[in-house]
């Protein structure tokens, strides 16, 4: 499939989508004038899609500086009367809460959409945050799909919501659901407004105490009628309908449910949860009469298991409700088939399915994610750590932040001590230097950097701290796929746009020691990274080299391989230790090689080789060699 | 009808997404139900990475464990992780080229050697096909044409349930217009290699 297909593509058409990329299609379908989102996965690709479809699709989409100003622009592309759509990774939404706690009160005109994308098991995150949470901190309905297909669907009904009730509506999946491809049959494309108007009206859209007092008494009338809706709605079914045993569950785990009762051809009545906020309760109550017993599966947290006590509760019926409080099914991470099937049969007094599954007779080697051949933060890495041992400098604290960078946890560099969120490298800097008499050397992306980074180093710089900052300044948002960013020629559509300078942030921030790397020059840059130790105000070093998987892409000629001398090469394995650059292994017979396909010649090997044993040939094919 | 359940397995950046996305195309435009689940982000950095499938009525892509027909192996170790999902009717097709972990030298397990990892296998499994695939796809013209050979490996399986015919075609809609020569010829390789030792 051509990804433009999600656009071209006619009504009763199939795709074979993914989640996010059926999301897309959900918000050209409902005619969506402007998207927002700030990278991060499970989510990411709704944004890549977007990046190329926009402009054809006559609609506006920008990959904003953070989660925070990407809400703030829909939910002001939606007060103008246009319909809009911001996504967002699950931790996203906690930046962008602040204004989303306001735009329930001020009530939207067009419809908006707020799509959180949760990672339970937390396959690329660094929480598994549940944001169902969000809707009833926020009051707003939350729709929650299971498949591809539920996506497209739930984003057109999401859009009938919001503009029915003048409020945003949060749609969640979750990173099986995002990342899960199935055939989508299409429905039509509608057409989207070019140009709002916004109708002042202050009394609805500037929540001061005296009208936010009125806003929120409106928005609790509004989800009263609104959970009229739930409780009949279509998009809360039940299925089978025999035995005593009911399930209720949502999202993925709905999936799993099916398949194993289905498979084991089980008696048990299910009630699917899509509508789940405001929570169905009188839906559940009807639901109850029919069972004695009920099982809730759901992802993560145990929100629909309390609700359904409390209708237990307030109803004082005599039924139990088994889940994650009684230890019937996990309390933490994603589930799967074989977790329902133990706890179905737990709860049943049964053993569902006997296959006891295959196993090694020893354990396997881990294999952890790592820096790629060729990847400039290795080299700065090794540069630091190199910087501070010439100074005699032991006791260091080196807060890290969110990208691939992070991976710098990993032996031999250790260079990740500390991690929050987004940003919280230079804001913990400011900290650990106060609290402290350790040397503190933080690392922070250019995307990262951009997006939290620039509050926490004006107040890095006020409040008189002494770190070094490191910002690895690869020129993409390269974790989630390589997005633009505002430091970058080049706009979220394609289109060319101001490229903001770094250096300059910084130095207008105040900082005094401003240097800019190359960081594969090795011996250059350990000396800057000296002279940075040695400052006693905040020292910023910008290291600048594209990322490599950008890099590689543009390389012309590889007819240069580096080459490893055995008269030369001591087996000392510094470079295998220290540098644990994937393109560099041990034959069997201890000999030390660079595998030619996995080695983007970036030379820092070449500098850092004790015995210089390293060089760079040129030979006229690559591959040839080794 | 039962589903045809396929685990694929690999390391980041083997062309794992493309293969199964084009095997998911294929299994559409016949219109049997199909479900795909991948892995994206973190773990493309070298790490270990799955995508399971189920070809036939079925709501979920997660396969139960031992219940997978087919493991389709990029990479020899991979194979072996994914073993708790065979049961003496699955087929095997396994890419021989080793990709050691970046950590190995330091690693507190070491990576099994071939043997291991065959007997291992076969003793689980009902068939084990091994092949250089990293190889034949450098024959073919591309080392990156690796997934291309697993694919035509796989179409060879006695039991998978779509034909060399719509395989081809949504190698068509999938693959760049240039890279197809290639692609074709790694697959039929792949094709012809399986056959031969099944």
């Amino acid at each position: 499939m051509n990804i433009k297909e999600i656009l071209t593509g006619q009504e009763q058409d199939k795709l074979f989508l993914l989640g996010n990329e059926a999301a897309v299609r959900g918000a050209l379908e409902s005619g969506v004038s402007v998207a927002t989102t700030y990278p991060g996965t499970p989510s990411s690709e709704i944004g890549n899609v977007l990046s190329v479809l926009a402009q054809d699709a006559g609609m506006y989409f920008e990959f904003s500086i953070n989660e925070k100003v990407a809400l703030e622009v829909a939910a002001a592309a939606a007060a103008s009367g246009l319909r809009s759509f911001t996504f967002m990774k699950h931790v996203g939404v906690n930046v962008a809460s602040d204004s989303l706690m306001s735009v329930a009160y001020t009530s939207v005109q067009g419809g908006m959409v707020i799509l959180t994308a949760d990672d339970p098991s937390m396959f690329s995150s660094q929480n598994e945050q549940d944001n169902r949470h969000y809707a009833r901190l926020a009051n707003i309905p939350l729709l929650e799909a299971s498949s591809p297909q539920e996506v497209k669907d739930l984003m057109k009904y999401a859009y009938e919501l919001s503009e029915e009730f003048q409020l945003p509506v949060i749609l969640r999946t979750t990173t099986r659901v995002s990342h899960m491809r199935g055939v989508v049959e299409l429905g039509p494309l509608a057409e989207s407004k070019n140009k709002g108007h916004f109708e002042k009206d202050p009394h609805r859209f500037v929540p001061v105490p005296v009208t936010a007092r009125i806003m929120h008494k409106n928005l609790v009338d509004k989800m009263d009628k609104i959970g009229v809706l739930s409780n009949n709605s279509s998009l809360n079914p039940i299925y089978n309908n025999n035995g005593n045993i009911g399930i209720v569950t949502s999202g993925s785990a709905f999936n799993y449910v099916m398949d194993v009762v289905e498979e084991n051809d089980l008696p048990v009545n299910i009630l699917k949860v899509t509508f789940s906020y405001p929570f169905p309760e009188k839906r559940v109550y009807e639901f109850l009469e029919n069972v004695e017993r009920v099982l809730v599966v759901e992802e993560v947290d145990p929100i629909m298991e309390k609700e359904i006590m409390a209708v237990v509760g307030k109803h004082q019926l005599k039924k139990t409700v088994h889940g994650k409080l009684d230890g019937t099914l996990p309390m933490i991470y994603e589930y799967n088939p074989d977790i329902i099937i133990q706890g179905l049969g737990k709860m049943m007094g049964v053993e569902i399915a006997a296959i006891k599954a295959a196993k090694t007779s020893f354990e396997l080697p881990k294999r952890p994610p790592t820096l790629c051949p060729g990847c400039p933060h290795r080299a700065a890495y090794f540069e630091v750590k190199k910087a501070a041992e010439n100074l005699k400098l032991n006791d260091l604290i080196f807060p890290t932040d969110i990208g691939c960078y992070t991976l710098g946890i990993e032996s031999p560099y250790e260079v990740a001590d500390y991690l929050l969120s987004m940003g919280s490298s230079i804001g913990t800097s400011c900290g650990f230097s106060k609290a402290t008499d350790q040397t503190v050397v933080s690392f922070i992306g250019d995307s990262t950097f951009f997006h939290a980074g620039i509050p926490p180093l004006i107040n890095a710089v006020h409040n008189k701290n002494k770190f070094v900052l490191v910002i690895l300044d690869n020129r993409t948002t390269a974790m989630t796929g390589g997005q633009p960013h505002p430091g970058l020629p080049v706009d979220g559509m394609g289109l060319e746009a101001p490229e903001l300078s770094i250096p300059d942030i910084v130095r207008a921030s105040g900082v005094e020691f401003v240097e800019i790397i190359n960081p594969l020059n090795v011996h250059k840059s350990s000396e800057i990274f000296e002279k940075a130790l040695q400052f006693d105000k905040v020292a910023v070093v910008i290291s600048q080299y594209p990322c490599m998987l950008i890099k590689t892409r543009e390389e012309k000629g590889k007819n240069i391989i580096l080459d490893v001398q055995d008269d030369k090469c001591t087996k000392c394995n510094t470079c295998i230790m220290e540098l644990a650059c994937p393109a560099i292994y041990t034959r069997d017979d201890g000999k030390i090689r660079i595998d030619p396909l996995m080695c983007r010649r970036c030379n820092v090997c070449v500098q850092t080789c004790p015995e210089k044993a390293i060089r760079a040939k040129r030979i006229d094919k690559a591959g040839e060699e080794g | 009808m039962h589903p045809y359940q396929i685990y694929i397995s690999g390391v980041g950046g083997q062309g794992i997404i493309k293969t199964s996305v084009i095997m998911g195309e294929a299994a559409m435009k016949k219109n049997l139900p199909v479900v795909v689940g991948e892995i994206h982000g973190m773990s493309q950095r070298g790490g270990e990475v799955s995508t399971q499938m189920k070809i036939g009525t079925s709501h979920s892509p997660l396969i139960e464990e031992s219940n997978a027909d087919l493991i389709l192996a990029f990479e020899p170790l991979e194979a072996l992780r994914g073993v708790n999902m065979v049961n003496k009717d699955t087929h095997v097709v396994m890419n021989t080229a080793p990709i050691y972990p970046f950590n190995i030298s330091q690693s507190e397990h070491s990576y099994p050697d071939s043997s291991t990892i065959l007997n291992e296998l076969q003793s689980h499994a009902k068939k084990v096909i091994t092949m250089d695939a990293d190889e034949m796809a450098k024959k073919a013209g591309h080392i990156l044409s690796m997934n291309m050979v697993m694919l035509g490996g796989a179409v060879a399986v006695t039991g998978f349930p779509l034909d060399k015919e719509s395989i081809i075609k949504s190698m068509y809609d999938n693959l760049p217009e240039r890279s197809i020569p290639i692609n074709l010829k790694a697959f039929e390789e792949g094709f012809k290699f399986c056959m031969e030792n099944l």
